[in-house]
């Protein structure tokens, strides 16, 4: 018998329970005498938490549009007013018209672009400018100051500010969403730099590493998942910022559209431009975490 | 009777890639002085102790005598205020890949496998004979977990991932190893196999081993020779030879020399700690 198997661990880790229980009824009985094979579950039973979920997850949202349908339908004033409120009925027809035309995808894909550069470009510079001042004093004590004084101006009290210093109104509202999500994302990295094992470097540095090698293999995957949370709040916030840029200042997007329907008095069409805001954020939320569990399996 | 690296590959690591002339370890005059916060703090007074090449030695005391600093010297992470360290006469000035370190708590990457972890060191040194990957897989055989080679360390028990640490210090062949209480938080009968595994492993390489602990039968099962410790200042207070027999078995704790070894060491250790509590008390 080799020695060094015999040196396994009498109980295996439960992860190995788990990933072995699923296979063992389909495998062959090699050893042990036959035994009657339970029967495997069928599929409602064994994905029962999950459906479960779901038919929540629908019945809360019908009951939520059923509140909305009756309180508009009765143009229920009780100190707050449904009267000018449209119904899901209006709004359903709104956006069947919407879906028609093509002005309406127009202002959507822009504000995603400037959601998308902003965004993209935040994260370019806030990731490395985190790693950094985690990592030396110096950068960190240099920087901190600006970050410091910048960072509480919430990012539409630069709308003014933004179109004096950008020659186009186009790259004044992506500068906004820029700031909104800078912030979240290079904070959260620092947290993350600060939060690292300090025994990891020391075993990183007794296998040999240099700096720079500790710096890539180490500290950044050690700060990823803080990093992924930065960039999931930088996300609520960039949308934050851009629609409110949109509304002050612009002609297209979808935070005007939606302010642009308020002064048309096309009221079910603000409904219509609130929930295609709700769902590019959530749509961009699951798209960060989708990343995340792609670039962090150990995690999973 | 050692079956321990079961089919050696022509590459894979071997006594021959160890030398035996190599490994000695020199601590000449070293003292460690902490200038803290609440004061100077004196935790290693000035020592002297050479460690002969492929030497088992164990470092034994209670906790805060300074053993771990003493070790931490010698990895480098901790410049001795006055005295020098050197492994094969050359100066230790920081921690190196020459002197392989296991860790007390667990040290593995979280994000690289067990294959990717134990990989590191080779990756690094761009010792490439064959690959790096292949060089990790030898050394995950010898320590038994070749099953787990792809699994991530949350995955895997604590004596398994200290096995890992113990094949990642080694797939970077070092001149030592230096062990900082690496069984501390593991089960007593996990223990007990993973010191066994650790002594197999030992005599197949040959490596110079410096191994700190606080558990007397450890410090016996495992060392040639137990350097004890006494707290406030910390210092070496005795350098025993262990005269038992290798190869060792879990059998030998019952032994009769062992039980006089162990009684020696407790009355050495019973008044050490009494000596730290009383200061602790006052």
């Amino acid at each position: 018998m080799n020695l060094a198997e015999r040196a396994i661990e009498p109980a295996p880790p439960p992860a190995a329970q788990a990933e072995a229980a699923p296979l063992a009824p389909a495998g062959p009985p090699a050893r042990h005498p036959p035994r009657e094979q339970p029967a495997p579950k069928p599929w409602l039973q064994r994905n029962l938490p999950q459906v479960r979920a779901l038919a929540l997850a629908v019945l809360s949202l019908l009951l939520f549009a059923a509140l909305w349908h009756v309180l508009t339908e009765n143009r229920v004033s009780f100190h707050v007013r449904f009267i000018n409120v449209p119904s899901p009925k209006q709004v359903l027809e709104k956006a069947e018209a919407a879906f028609k035309s093509a002005a309406f995808f127009e202002h959507a894909r822009i504000s995603c672009r400037r959601i998308g550069l902003g965004f993209i470009i935040a994260a370019v510079i806030a990731i490395p400018a985190g790693l950094l001042m985690g990592r030396y004093r110096l950068v960190r004590e240099l920087v901190a100051p600006i970050v410091e004084v910048i960072r509480p101006i919430p990012a539409i009290a630069w709308v003014p500010m933004s179109i004096m210093l950008w020659p186009s109104n186009e790259e004044s509202i992506v500068f906004i969403t820029f700031l909104g999500s800078f912030f979240p994302i290079l904070l959260n990295t620092i947290a993350g730099m600060s939060a690292v094992d300090p025994v990891l470097v020391r075993a990183a540095q007794s296998l040999g590493a240099s700096e720079r090698q500790i710096f890539r293999k180490v500290y950044f995957p050690a700060c990823l998942p803080s990093i992924f949370t930065g960039l999931a709040i930088g996300m609520g916030v960039a949308w934050v910022s851009l629609i409110a840029a949109e509304m002050i200042s612009g002609q297209f997007g979808i935070g005007y559209f939606t302010w642009e329907a308020y002064s048309l008095v096309q009221y079910a069409d603000i409904a219509l431009g609130m929930i295609t805001i709700g769902v590019l954020g959530l749509l961009s939320s699951l798209l960060i975490r989708l990343l995340g569990s792609l670039l962090m399996p150990w995690r999973s | 009777m050692l079956n321990l690296v079961s089919p050696r590959s022509p590459t894979g690591p071997s006594p021959r890639s160890y030398r035996n002339d190599q490994g000695r370890i020199e601590i000449d005059n070293v003292g460690i002085v902490f200038d803290g916060d609440r004061g100077v703090h004196t935790a290693v007074e000035s020592t002297s102790i050479t460690i002969e090449p492929g030497q088992f030695v164990c470092i034994l005391g209670p906790s805060g005598c300074g053993k771990s600093t003493l070790l931490n010297s010698v990895a480098g992470y901790v410049a001795p205020t006055t005295g020098e360290i050197r492994v094969d006469g050359e100066p230790v000035r920081g921690p190196g890949p020459d002197r392989g370190m296991v860790f007390q708590q667990y040290s593995l990457f979280p994000w690289m496998t067990v294959r990717e972890n134990v990989a590191f060191g080779p990756r690094i040194s761009r010792r490439g004979a064959p690959t790096p990957e292949a060089i990790a897989d030898t050394f995950i055989e010898m320590v038994g977990l070749t099953r787990f080679a792809k699994r991530y360390p949350r995955e895997l028990s604590g004596g398994m991932q200290q096995r890992v640490g113990i094949a990642r210090a080694l797939a970077n062949y070092p001149r030592v190893l230096l062990m900082d209480e690496p069984f501390g938080a593991l089960d007593s009968q996990t223990r007990a196999m993973m010191s066994e595994n650790l002594l197999k492993i030992w005599a197949e390489f040959g490596i110079t081993v410096l191994f700190v602990t606080h558990d007397i039968d450890e410090a016996i099962f495992l060392g040639d020779r137990v350097l004890v410790m006494s707290a406030s200042p910390g210092r070496v207070i005795a350098d025993i030879k262990i005269d038992l027999p290798r190869p060792r078995d879990s059998d030998l704790t019952v032994d009769e020399g062992f039980i006089r070894y162990k009684r020696l060491f407790h009355a050495q250790i019973r008044q050490e700690s009494l000596k730290a509590f009383e200061q602790q008390n006052r």
